[in-house]
């Protein structure tokens, strides 16, 4: 295919959408609220009522306010009905014409909506995530035309470098440093992985883009392959993931079929192929030097870096990994160039970064904000507080995160200023606490999570977390004296400097977050005779 | 000449090897799976999940078959098949449930729906019922946060659920009805 095919499907594709599209989102959330139902009552609705030639049903991805699903959004009319009922499918084809829809009518101005910017899900709820056409005709595979016939490798890598990317997974690597490490290796057999592992709990980012916009993820990858040097890549999904794993496999499919994805690719001398690895069930395997080894076919161990994977990865050749989201953003960048990505963002963190808002608030779902909005304009704002309460804590960052309390809500989202409060961007995942919410019952849930999450290679981490588990729940049952709070404290400090990976390093923060801002909580719970100093006695 | 040899003898190794002595008939999903991957290492994994599906559960009849056909040593494969999660080495209830117990889902309640379902079937998490009904499991994360607390019916995602609703949906499969 060359860019005439390519434009001339683009054009096709726009030539046969209807005026009018009822969007009605199949993603994952919404599925669960029976939208499937909503979809197949509104196309019957569209055929009942004579609108087929100018109403179209468009099973889209994920519009992001999840909490609320089902959604059905009418385009370009701009109106989004929320918690649709299969009943109500037929009064909202009927609201086209002037009707009244029996659902209720969703506030696309709120600040839910209205504060977001949209570049990784610029697509989401907009296309067909199963349709290689819809995405085409929204530009899609431009970029890596481009990218193929007009730079050169070293370029792509200059332009990605010029944006300030910082890796998506957690921990903010810059991405143009890590291609270029992998493009300066010496030419041979090398590897584009993505990681889709995203086993943080309260984090759906890379799920929703892979289910809502999977060629935008292989588009991404394509051009690292393009820019590194490497023909071949591997998307690693977590097995909990199947609707995501269907339609990648889909595009997968349908990128081979017009010559996006194999052997010379846009007639060019560069071929990519890409192949899925599916997780199957275990939180450490999101680590890049596990995820390799299960890519392998192995058991999820981490191992020692250096060498990290950019020089040594899968099979022993450079391989570079990078987050869903992360790759998700080449495109656009590639697009708008480097300088566009950079001037959005703060000086350190560039971008745009998409949020997981759940817990105790009144709007649940994703959002995509620049990087520097306030933890206050998120949750206050856009999520709406609380329903009936006040935030107490927002944890970020998942079991290496930490819970950032009320009174620290001011601080701008980006990477620096979360670690400086001893939390974490972590993959995005922003769980809101209320009052009612003991933290000490939240670090001993993280601390669940990573005793069961270790891969044991490694004693701190393995030993370690256990004995904070249980350290908690005495403190919980009250049996605790100020011995043991000392003893966890110091727990703390030896697993996160002495075990290997990223998991047990990280694995004491929750602990080491709520102990420095809800001190009390955990005092009040300790045995007030031993606070008076004297010797507990076990009755 | 040599080398022609070692090929068709390796040819009819596989193709002996390929009729699993007791005529079950999923093994030879397996065979397929296998022979789509070429044999390869690496597919292990992939071959677990196709022999789980299959056979609801890994018994050990399947490792070693699986062991054998990849030409991998037993210990890898009974490794590999321990480290993860999602592959089990006992047998599963006909129905499953799976309660998430990841932070959203937690703090919106999630607890208390595990607890309702755990007293109502008289079966802890990670067990199945006598009658080899239902298995009640858990999960970190589904990555439905956004419709929390969420629980997963043989497949299906549900979401906000309560107590009662699971519960509900549980006796739609005849579970604990009598109780
Ligand atoms: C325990 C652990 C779990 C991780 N889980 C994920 C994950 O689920 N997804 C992810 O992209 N990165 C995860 N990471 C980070 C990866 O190791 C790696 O840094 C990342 O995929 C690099 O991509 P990026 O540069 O685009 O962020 C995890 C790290 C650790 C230590
Ligand atoms: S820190 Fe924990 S998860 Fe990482 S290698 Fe050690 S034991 Fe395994
Ligand atoms: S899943 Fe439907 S809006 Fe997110
Ligand atoms: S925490 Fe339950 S689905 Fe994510």
């Amino acid at each position: 295919m060359d860019i005439t095919e390519l434009l001339e499907i683009a054009e096709k594709e726009r030539s046969h959408q209807k005026p009018i599209r009822v969007h009605c989102c199949t993603s994952t959330g919404c599925r669960a609220a029976n939208s499937l139902s909503v979809k197949k009552n509104l196309e019957g609705a569209v055929k009942d009522v004579g609108l087929s030639d100018r109403v179209q049903v468009v099973g889209v991805g994920c519009m992001g306010f999840c909490g609320n699903g089902p959604l059905v959004e009418i385009d370009p009319q701009e109106k989004l009905y929320e918690r649709v009922t299969p009943n109500d499918a037929a009064s909202i084809i009927e609201a086209i014409n002037g009707g009244i829809a029996t659902a209720p009518e969703g506030d696309l101005k709120h600040p839910f909506f209205a504060r977001q910017l949209r570049i990784v899900r610029e697509n989401s709820g907009k296309i067909d995530p199963e349709s290689i056409d819809e995405y085409i005709a929204v530009g899609g595979y431009q970029p890596l035309y481009k990218v193929i016939h007009d730079m050169t490798p070293a370029e792509v890598v200059d332009e990605i470098t010029r944006s300030g990317l910082r890796g998506r997974g957690g921990a903010g690597y810059p991405t143009g440093l890590k291609w270029a490490t992998v493009a300066k290796m010496p030419p041979g057999q090398k590897y584009i992985v993505c990681n889709g592992d995203e086993g943080d709990p309260g984090a759906f980012m890379d799920r929703s883009v892979l289910e809502s916009d999977p060629h935008k993820v292989l588009e991404g990858m394509a051009i690292a392959g393009y820019a590194v040097g490497a023909s071949e890549g591997y998307i690693y999904v977590r097995a909990e993931y199947p609707l995501a794993i269907e339609r990648l496999e889909t595009a997968i499919k349908q990128a081979k079929k017009l010559g996006i994805l194999g052997s010379q690719i846009f007639y060019s001398a560069f071929d990519f192929k890409i192949n899925i690895r599916i997780g199957a069930g275990a939180f450490v395997c999101g680590e890049e030097t596990a995820l390799i080894s299960s890519i392998e076919g192995g058991r999820g161990n981490p191992r020692p870096r250096p060498p990290y994977p950019a020089q040594e990865g899968l099979w022993g050749c450079p391989t570079l990994i990078n987050n869903v989201e992360t790759f998700a953003n080449i495109a656009a960048i590639v697009r708008e160039g480097g300088d566009w990505y950079a001037s959005i963002g703060t000086e350190k963190s560039k971008g745009t970064k998409v949020f997981a808002l759940t817990g105790k608030i009144r709007n649940n779902g994703l959002i995509e904000v620049p990087m520097g909005i306030t933890l206050r304009e998120i949750v206050a704002e856009m999520g709406g507080g609380i329903p009936d309460g006040e935030v107490k804590a927002v944890q970020t960052g998942g079991p290496s995160g930490g819970c950032i309390p009320a009174s620290l809500l001011d601080t701008p989202v980006d990477y620096e200023s979360l670690s400086n409060l001893g939390s974490m961007m972590g993959s995005g995942g922003m769980v809101v606490m209320d009052k009612e919410t003991s933290m000490v019952e939240v670090a001993r849930f993280y601390m669940e999570f990573c005793r069961g999450e270790t891969c044991g290679k490694c004693i701190p981490c393995r030993a370690g977390t256990v004995q904070m588990y249980h350290t908690l729940t005495k403190i919980l049952k009250g049996e605790a004296n100020q011995t043991d709070l000392e003893r966890l404290q110091a727990l703390c400090d030896m697993v996160k400097h002495t075990s290997l990976c990223g998991l047990g390093q990280s694995a004491p923060n929750p602990v080491i977050s709520t102990l420095r801002y809800f001190p009390e909580e955990y005092t009040t719970l300790i045995k007030p005779d031993v606070l008076n100093g004297k010797v507990a006695v076990s009755h | 000449m040599e080398s022609t040899g070692i090929k068709t003898k390796q040819k009819a190794d596989r193709q002996a090897a390929s009729e699993h002595p007791s005529g079950d008939k999923r093994f030879k999903v397996l065979d397929i799976t296998m022979k789509r991957a070429q044999y390869r290492q690496d597919a292990l994994i992939e071959v677990l999940h196709k022999a789980q599906e299959s056979f609801g559960f890994l018994e050990e009849d399947v490792l070693l078959y699986v062991a054998r056909k990849l030409k991998l040593p037993l210990s890898r494969v009974f490794g590999v098949a321990t480290f993860y999660h999602l592959f089990s080495l006992k047998p599963s209830g006909a129905h499953s449930c799976v309660v998430c117990l990841g932070t959203a889902c937690y703090v919106k309640g999630s607890g208390a729906v595990l607890s309702a379902l755990e007293n109502h079937t008289g079966i802890h998490q990670g067990e199945t019922t006598a009658d080899g009904q239902m298995s009640l499991m858990t999960a970190r994360c589904l990555g439905a946060c956004g419709i929390a607390p969420a629980v997963v019916f043989d497949g299906t995602v549900a979401g906000k659920q309560t107590a009662e609703e699971a519960i509900d949906k549980i006796k739609q499969w005849g579970i604990g009805n009598e109780a």
